[in-house]
């Protein structure tokens, strides 16, 4: 099941946490290989996940970590004006309707389904919140995944080549790329309004069966 | 006439021109109130918005700060928030809905979360007394603009905290400004997006952060404001 969880929120959900941030790491640091902090625990956190950011996680039926991202609005701090500038040809992307991506992770043996799953969250999110597009950066390793998915961004800058290979990417969401992931995921876009409206509160069952 | 409101905001110089603002979106939108409710670090409030100012009285007079789940569901978040969505269960809560109530609030509402530089936190709340579904409505339709809305009310509330001076926006990159220049020159965004060569989708999200900073509602005004500031010129 997917959750939405703030950073604060993380907490409460101690395993689902630990788990992001060790998969964090097998990804980005031992199989990627990317200039990223880990600590004593085996843990992957970055200056970003201090800004209380919503992390969207795939809970796996025991409970453990399946694959996660992180967002940050636009009009704060982000990776890609921070760092990446150089990609987005010096457009600085900050915007109420804009909503940064980042630290797209699956744990490992995580599939396509896993992937879309995410990308249908990433949906509920724009659809919910009056989100347009995100924005976020990504290697190589993800463009075969986001295009297995049908969630393939638009890129807006690429640097380095082979594995070193970095992008910036945008995405946008229609209502038929929603019934895309949502089948590729293998979840009704009825399961995924309720399990965003479970996050957020409020009486997801009555509120699904007025939709 | 958002247009009318942006430009009646970049005049605005005291909290009394902003909550005369707050008048004026709530007759445009025909809701009952508007209210921007700003926080800092330290706890200290203050409001500007069409609830009556009894009802602002007796809010900070019983502390409901506290209290109230709109100001404890949106703290540390950046989503918008639907009240019907948040956690009214205490009594406490209930009782500070049943007195809001009395003072003509409605029990709609729509609260967007604004963060600020050293730990300022605002609200900028929508309210109403209608149905579930007009108000679904009505934010459907319309959250987009208040999230922008939202944010320049915030930056123009900032400037009038002491030692912040103006604030100035940042300056627009060279492909923001050469998009939005010949998008002044009548070139269609398709043309556009083919001269700089880049796809449309890339220029819109160059056009959307660019009038962003300009503070803008739209691509029209982005353009008209970037000529009168003099960002770019053709």
């Amino acid at each position: 099941m997917i959750r939405y969880i703030y950073g604060d929120e993380l907490l409460k959900h101690e395993r689902l946490a630990q788990g992001m941030f060790r998969d964090r790491a097998e990804q980005f640091k031992r199989r990627q290989g990317w200039d990223v902090t880990v600590d004593t625990n085996g843990e992957e956190r970055d200056d970003y996940d201090a800004l209380n950011p919503l992390y969207v996680i795939w809970e796996r039926p025991d409970g453990t970590h399946g694959g996660s991202m992180r967002f940050l609005p636009t009009v704060g701090q982000t990776m890609v004006n921070d760092h990446f500038l150089h990609l987005t040809e010096g457009v600085r992307i900050a915007s109420p309707v804009i909503w940064e991506c980042t630290r797209f992770c699956l744990a490992p043996g995580g599939g396509a389904r896993v992937s879309a799953a995410l990308m249908l969250a990433g949906g509920e999110i724009m659809r919910n919140f009056g989100i347009e597009h995100f924005v976020g950066v990504f290697d190589r390793r993800m463009v075969h995944i986001y295009r297995a998915i049908g969630a393939s961004p638009e890129v807006l800058g690429t640097s380095g080549t082979g594995p070193d290979q970095i992008s910036v990417g945008l995405w946008a969401f229609s209502e038929s790329a929603r019934r895309k992931v949502a089948r590729q995921a293998g979840v009704s876009e009825l399961i995924s309004d309720h399990w965003f409206r479970r996050s957020f509160g409020g009486n997801s069952i009555e509120l699904a069966l007025s939709a | 006439m958002l247009e009318e409101f942006i430009n009646r905001m970049e005049r605005a110089e005291t909290r009394d021109d902003l909550t005369e603002l707050t008048f004026f979106l709530r007759d445009h939108y025909g809701i009952a109130h508007v209210i921007y409710h700003w926080v800092n670090s330290d706890g200290e409030q203050y409001g500007a918005g069409t609830y009556p100012v009894e009802w602002a009285k007796h809010y900070i007079d019983s502390g409901y700060l506290r209290t109230d789940p709109v100001v404890q569901g949106c703290f540390q978040r950046f989503h918008p928030v639907e009240w019907k969505r948040l956690d009214w269960s205490s009594k406490a809560a209930r009782k500070m809905m049943e007195e809001a109530v009395q003072f003509g609030i409605g029990h709609q509402g729509y609260s967007i979360p604004l963060r600020g530089p050293a730990g300022q936190f605002a609200l900028f709340t929508m309210n109403d007394t209608c149905d579930d579904a007009a108000w679904a409505a009505f934010t459907t339709e319309n959250v987009r603009d208040l999230m922008l809305i939202a944010h320049y009310f915030n930056q123009k509330a900032l400037t009038f905290e002491p030692d912040r001076g103006e604030s100035v926006p940042p300056p627009l990159s060279p492909r923001e400004s050469e998009a939005l220049t010949y998008l002044a020159l009548g070139y269609s965004r398709a043309q556009v997006a083919e001269l700089i060569s880049i796809s449309e989708h890339t220029l819109r999200v160059y056009v959307e952060s660019a009038r962003f900073k300009l503070g803008a509602m739209n691509t029209t005004h982005a353009v008209a404001r970037a000529l009168s500031m003099g960002v770019i010129v053709v």
